[in-house]
C-alpha cells in the first residue's frame, strides 16, 4: 500500500501544541513526528486527551490562534502548513485536505440543503456555476451511496438519519477531491449496523479515489477495520507507531498492551479485565519522564526521570519505552471470534 | 431504622437477603405489555399529530441476582424503557411487578419505596451531577430524602466512596468537574447505591468512558454487584460489553423485544435475523479479517411511524410476504433459561417460506438450555 | 496485576493516582477570576465609593441641601465654597449630589432586590413545573411585554400618583417580567439534566429537588441579569423624577436636579450637567460590573 519511494503526502516533525491562558498551559501535543504516504490509510488511536484531535486541527490550522501555540514542521503536499495565508490556507482547506468529524449535525449548516452546500463548495472552489455544482452533487451523493440520491438533494441535514447526515459529510468532504482526508472519530456516534457500513464505504472511497487519509479514533477494533498503519497516543505523545498488524497483533509498548488487554470481549465472561489502573495525567502538569509510568508495571526509577527517546525497532515501526526488551516477550493475542 | 441501614451499607449483603419478599423463585421484576408512546404535537394548538411508539409492548422478567442485559440501536427505545422502570416515565398501560408487588397499584408498592429497592446510573456526562454540590453530598442526598440525618447520610456516602474506589477524604469535597470520567462514574454509582437497592438500571453506563477506564468500572460494578447481592438491568449499545457482564439478553429493535434468551445462546445461536446481523457487526478486532460486506443497509428506520407487521422486515433479507402482514410475537416464556424470539420464520405453520425448515431444526418447544 | 478490583482494598487503589486537582468551590473560583479582572474591580470600587458617599452624605457634605440662598443663584464652578457651584434656588449642588444619590440608588436598588425575589421565583417554579402552571405565569408576564419599560413605569407610577414609594413600587413591576423569564429559561434548562432526574429517582419531593439542586445552578444567571438592572433602574427613575412623577421638590434627587437645572442650560451649562454625569458613571460602572461578574461567573464546568 505505501509506496517507500516517492515524497510523503504528509510529514509532521517535532510537532508541539500547547494551549496558554491566565490560569495554566495545557500541553496538548508533544513532539508528535509522522509521515503519510500518498494512498494511505493511518489510524491514530488514543483515549479524550490523548492530543490525538488536536494534533489533526493542527494539521488544518483549525486551532484559535490567540491561544495556541504551535511549533514544528509541518508539511502536506510539499506546502508548508504553518505559512499558509488568507486564499492559500482557504484553498488548501476543502481544497487539498479536507475533513470530516463526528458530528455531522454541527459541521452542516441547518439552514441549506444537503445539495447547495456541496454545490457551494464546488462552485467556491472550482469557480463553475451552480448547475454544474448541483450535477457534482448528485455524483457525490450516488458516490456515497446515498439511496434515492436526486430526493436527499433538497433535504435539510435535521431531514436525515444519522447515517444519511454522516454519508452527506463524506460526500461534501469529497466534493473537491481532495489528496488528505482528515477524519475524527466519524463513526463513533453512529450504530453498529451503521459504522460497519460507513467503514467499508470510507475504504472503498479511499481506494478508488488514491486519497491519503488520517483518521482519528479510540475504538481498536475501528483501527483494525480501516487501518494500514496505526500510531498509538498517550497524554500528547506518539508512544508506538508501526503497521496495524504489528501495533494490534504484537504491541511493544505497555500502554498498548494494556488497551488491547483491557477492550472487553465476551469470552473473558466471570474474570476480572486486566484493566490499566488509573487515570490518564494532568496534561497541564505532566510529569517528569515517562508519562504513562505512574500507570505501567514495569516502569522503574528510570521511566520516572527522563523522557523515554523514540526506539525504531524496524522500517516504520518506532516505540518510545525503555523497556522494550522487556515488552518483546511473544504475547499471541487470540484472535476473537467472530 | 437508621441504625440497620448503617450497618448494611458497611457490611456484605449475602443471599439470604432479609428484604426478600417473594422467595427465590419469584423474578425480582417482571414487566408486562409496559407500552409508552410520546405525541409529536404540531399547529397552533398543540395537537398531536403523531406518535413516537418508544415502547411498544415490552414483557420480560428480571430473575434474582441475575444480569439481564438490554440491547439496541438507539431509537429502538432501551432508554425510554430505563425510565419506564423506574417511573422517572409514567407508561400509558402495561404494569410492573416487584418481587411480587405491583408497582403503583393499590395494595402495591408505592413508587417511592420502589425507588428506594431499584435505582439507575445515568450515562457518564456533564450533567450526570451537579455542578455546584461536593460529590459527597450528591452521594448523601438520597438517604437525607428519605429521613436520614445530614451525618449519617454523609458517613454512609462516605463508606460508598471506598467501596467504589475513590478515597473520600481526596475527593468527597471535590466538584464534579474536578474529576475524571471514570471516576465521575464511581461517583454516580456509588449515588445509586447509597439507597441500599436491590436492583440496578445500568442505562449505558460505561459507553461514555474511555476503554482502560471502562474496564475498571466493568470490575468494580462486577465486585458490587457480588458484595450488596444486586441484581443488574444493564443497558447497552455496546455487543462486547453486553456479553461479557449478562447473564441473559434482550433484543430492542424500534420498541419491540425481537429476541430473548441466555447470553451464550442469542451470542452463538442467534435466531432473528436482526440479531444476526447486529452481531456480525461487530468489528473484528484482527486486520488480516475485515469484514469486507455490511451485514445491513440502510439506517434503523423512524419509529414515529413503523413499518407495518414485524417491523424489522424493511432491512430484512428474509422478509416475506407475511411479515408485512401479521405482526410476529414473543412467545410467553416460563423459565429464564428459555431462548424465544419474534420472528415468522421460527413458528411452524406461520406461512413463511423458512419456518417449517429453521423450526424443524430448532424446535421452539425444546429449547436448549444455557448449561 | 490479573485482579484488579476484586477486593475493596484494591478497588480503593485503583484511581489514587488520578490528577491531583486543587479543589476550589465555584464561588472560590469566581472569587478568584475576580481577583485578577483588574477591570472590574476598579470599577467595582468606583461602586462602592458612590455608596458610600450616599451613605455617609450628612458628614461629607460641606452645607445644608436644603438651603437656599437668593444671592447665590446658578454660580459656576468653583465659586467661593460651592465646589461645584450652585442651582436656581442658590443651594449647593455638590451637597445635593450626595443626598440626592441616596435617593437615586435606592430607587435603582430596592426594586431590583424585590423584583429578583418576586420575579425569580415565580419564573423557577414556572420553569420546573411546566405545562399548565408555565403557561399560566409565562402568559401573564407577556402581556407586560407589550409595552416599552419607561411606558410602563410611567403609567403605572402616574396611576399610582407620585412618591418616591409609588416610584418604587412602579419599577419593580416594570422588572418582574423580564426577571421572571430569565428564572424560567435558566430553571427549564437545569431540569432537564441528568443529575435533576437522579435526584427524582431517589424519592426527592419537587420543594427538595428546587431548594438542593435547582437555585444553586440559576442563582448564577438571575444574579448577573438583575445586577445589570440595577443601572437601567437608576435611569427609569431619574426619567420618572424628570417628569414629575416619583420624587417630588424639594428632595434631592439626581433627575429631578436634571429637570430643574434644565432652564439654565444657556446660563451654566458645566452645572448643569453635572447631575447627569452622576447618573452616567453609576449606571456605567454597574454595568461594567455586572459584565466582570458574568464573565468570572461562566466557568465551562
Amino acid at each position: 500500500m505505501s509506496n517507500g519511494s516517492s515524497a510523503p503526502l504528509v510529514s509532521v516533525e517535532d510537532l508541539n501544541v500547547k494551549f496558554v491562558s491566565r490560569e495554566s498551559t495545557v500541553n496538548a501535543v508533544n513532539d508528535v513526528n509522522l509521515t503519510l504516504d500518498p494512498g494511505e490509510v493511518l489510524c491514530i488511536i488514543g483515549e479524550s486527551g490523548s492530543g490525538k484531535s488536536v494534533s489533526m486541527r493542527a494539521l488544518l490550522r483549525l486551532l484559535p490562534e490567540r491561544r495556541t501555540k504551535i511549533t514544528g514542521a509541518l508539511e502536506v503536499d510539499g506546502k508548508d502548513v504553518l505559512a499558509l495565508k488568507g486564499k492559500e490556507l482557504s484553498d488548501f482547506r476543502g481544497g487539498l485536505v479536507s475533513m470530516i468529524f463526528q458530528e455531522p449535525m454541527t459541521a452542516l449548516d441547518p439552514v441549506y440543503s444537503i445539495g447547495h452546500q456541496i454545490a457551494e463548495t464546488v462552485r467556491r472552489h472550482e469557480g463553475c456555476s451552480m448547475e454544474k455544482g448541483l450535477e457534482r452533487a448528485l455524483e457525490l451523493l450516488e458516490l456515497v451511496k446515498v439511496p434515492s440520491a436526486e430526493r436527499r438533494l433538497k433535504a435539510f441535514p435535521h431531514e436525515l438519519s444519522g447515517g444519511l447526515r454522516q454519508r452527506a459529510m463524506i460526500a461534501l468532504a469529497l466534493s473537491c477531491r481532495p489528496k488528505l482526508l482528515l477524519a475524527d472519530e466519524p463513526t463513533t456516534a453512529l450504530d453498529a449496523t451503521v459504522q460497519i457500513q460507513v467503514l467499508i464505504l470510507l475504504r472503498k472511497l479511499q481506494e478508488e479515489m488514491g486519497m491519503g487519509m488520517i483518521f482519528v479514533t479510540h475504538d481498536l477494533g475501528v483501527a483494525a477495520e480501516i487501518a494500514d498503519r496505526v500510531a498509538v497516543m498517550y497524554a500528547g505523545r506518539i508512544v508506538e507507531t508501526g503497521t496495524v498488524q504489528e501495533v494490534l497483533n504484537s504491541p511493544r509498548h505497555p500502554y498498548t498492551q494494556g488497551m488491547l488487554s483491557s477492550t472487553v470481549h465476551g469470552n473473558m465472561r466471570g474474570k476480572d479485565i486486566e484493566a490499566i489502573p488509573g487515570s490518564p495525567p494532568d496534561l497541564r502538569s505532566l510529569p517528569t519522564g515517562c508519562s504513562f509510568a505512574p500507570r505501567c508495571r514495569i516502569a522503574d526509577d528510570g521511566c520516572r526521570a527522563e523522557v523515554p527517546a523514540e526506539v525504531t525497532l524496524g522500517p516504520g515501526r518506532i516505540a518510545r519505552c525503555f523497556k522494550l526488551d522487556e515488552t518483546a516477550a511473544p504475547k499471541i493475542r487470540e484472535p476473537m471470534p467472530a | 431504622m437508621s441504625i440497620a441501614e448503617k450497618t448494611s451499607v458497611l457490611s456484605e449483603v449475602d443471599m439470604n437477603d432479609a428484604r426478600d419478599r417473594g422467595g427465590e423463585a419469584q423474578p425480582m421484576l417482571i414487566a408486562r405489555n409496559l407500552q409508552k408512546h410520546f405525541p409529536i404535537t404540531g399547529g397552533v394548538l398543540n395537537r398531536a399529530i403523531g406518535h413516537v411508539r418508544a415502547v411498544d409492548g415490552v414483557s420480560f422478567s428480571v430473575m434474582k441476582g441475575e444480569t439481564l442485559g438490554v440491547v439496541g440501536e438507539s431509537g429502538c427505545g432501551k432508554s425510554t424503557l430505563a425510565r419506564l422502570l423506574m417511573h422517572l416515565i409514567v407508561p400509558d398501560s402495561g404494569e410492573l411487578i416487584f418481587d411480587g408487588d405491583g408497582v403503583g397499584q393499590k395494595d402495591g408498592l408505592l413508587v417511592r419505596d420502589m425507588r428506594r429497592l431499584m435505582q439507575m446510573v445515568f450515562q457518564d456526562s456533564y450533567s450526570s451531577l451537579n455542578p455546584r454540590m461536593p460529590v459527597e453530598d450528591s452521594i448523601a442526598y438520597g438517604k437525607m430524602v428519605h429521613g436520614a440525618s445530614s451525618e449519617d447520610a454523609k458517613d454512609a456516602a462516605r463508606e460508598l466512596m471506598k467501596k467504589v474506589g475513590l478515597d473520600p477524604n481526596l475527593f468527597g469535597p471535590r466538584y464534579p468537574h474536578e474529576l475524571s470520567g471514570g471516576q465521575k462514574q464511581r461517583v454516580n454509582i456509588a449515588r445509586a447505591l447509597v439507597l441500599e437497592p436491590r436492583v440496578v438500571i445500568l442505562d449505558e453506563a460505561v459507553s461514555a468512558l474511555d476503554k482502560s477506564v471502562e474496564a475498571q468500572v466493568l470490575n468494580l460494578l462486577r465486585y458490587l454487584k457480588d458484595h450488596f447481592n444486586l441484581t443488574y438491568v444493564f443497558i447497552s449499545h455496546d455487543l462486547n460489553v453486553v456479553q461479557y457482564v449478562s447473564d441473559r439478553v434482550l433484543v430492542m429493535y424500534l420498541g419491540e423485544v425481537v429476541e430473548i434468551g441466555p447470553v451464550d445462546e442469542i451470542y452463538d445461536n442467534p435466531k432473528h435475523p436482526y440479531t444476526t446481523a447486529l452481531l456480525a457487526s461487530r468489528l473484528s478486532m484482527d486486520p488480516d479479517d475485515r469484514v469486507e460486506e455490511p451485514p445491513l443497509v440502510g439506517d434503523p428506520p423512524n419509529p414515529i411511524n413503523p413499518p407495518s407487521g414485524c417491523r424489522f422486515r424493511t432491512r430484512c433479507q428474509f422478509a416475506e410476504k407475511i411479515c408485512e402482514v401479521e405482526t410476529p410475537v414473543l412467545p410467553g416464556h416460563a423459565s429464564a433459561t428459555e431462548h424465544v424470539t419474534a420472528c415468522h420464520m421460527h413458528v411452524p405453520q406461520s406461512g413463511h417460506s423458512k419456518a417449517a425448515s429453521l423450526a424443524g431444526k430448532k424446535p421452539q418447544a425444546a429449547v436448549r438450555s444455557a448449561s | 496485576m490479573t485482579d484488579i478490583t476484586a477486593t475493596p482494598a484494591q478497588a480503593h487503589a485503583v484511581d489514587q493516582a488520578a490528577p491531583v486537582v486543587r479543589v476550589r468551590s465555584y464561588w472560590q473560583t469566581v472569587g478568584y477570576r475576580l481577583r485578577y479582572d483588574y477591570m472590574t474591580l476598579f470599577f467595582g470600587s468606583v461602586v462602592i465609593l458612590i455608596i458610600l458617599s450616599a451613605i455617609f452624605a450628612p458628614l461629607l457634605a460641606p452645607m445644608d441641601p436644603y438651603e437656599s440662598s437668593l444671592i447665590n443663584r446658578l454660580k459656576p464652578m468653583g465659586y467661593k465654597d460651592f465646589l461645584f457651584g450652585t442651582d436656581k434656588l442658590g443651594r449647593d449642588i455638590l451637597s445635593r449630589l450626595l443626598y440626592g444619590g441616596r435617593i437615586s440608588l435606592a430607587m435603582g436598588i430596592m426594586p431590583v432586590l424585590i423584583a429578583t425575589i418576586v420575579g425569580g421565583s415565580l419564573g423557577v417554579l414556572a420553569g420546573f413545573l411546566g405545562g399548565k402552571t408555565n403557561m399560566a405565569i409565562m402568559r401573564t408576564v407577556d402581556v407586560f411585554y407589550a409595552f416599552p419599560s419607561i411606558l410602563l413605569a410611567v403609567a403605572i407610577s402616574g396611576a399610582l400618583g407620585g412618591g418616591i414609594f409609588n416610584g418604587m413600587a412602579s419599577l419593580t413591576l416594570v422588572f418582574i417580567p423580564p426577571l421572571c423569564r430569565v428564572a424560567e429559561t435558566a430553571t427549564s434548562q437545569v431540569r432537564n439534566l441528568d443529575f435533576v432526574e437522579a435526584a427524582r429517582a431517589t424519592g426527592a419531593g419537587t420543594l427538595s429537588i428546587i431548594r438542593v439542586h435547582i437555585l444553586g445552578n440559576v442563582l448564577g444567571p438571575i444574579l448577573i441579569y438583575s445586577s445589570s438592572l440595577v443601572s437601567v433602574s437608576i435611569l427609569l427613575a431619574s426619567g420618572l423624577s424628570f417628569l414629575g412623577l416619583g420624587v417630588t421638590p424639594p428632595e434631592p434627587d439626581w433627575g429631578l436636579m436634571l429637570n430643574t437645572l434644565r432652564g439654565a442650560i444657556y446660563i451654566n451649562p458645566m452645572v448643569c450637567a453635572i447631575p447627569g454625569v452622576a447618573i452616567l458613571i453609576t449606571s456605567v460602572c454597574f454595568n461594567l460590573v455586572s459584565d466582570g461578574l458574568r464573565s468570572a461567573m461562566d466557568v465551562r464546568m
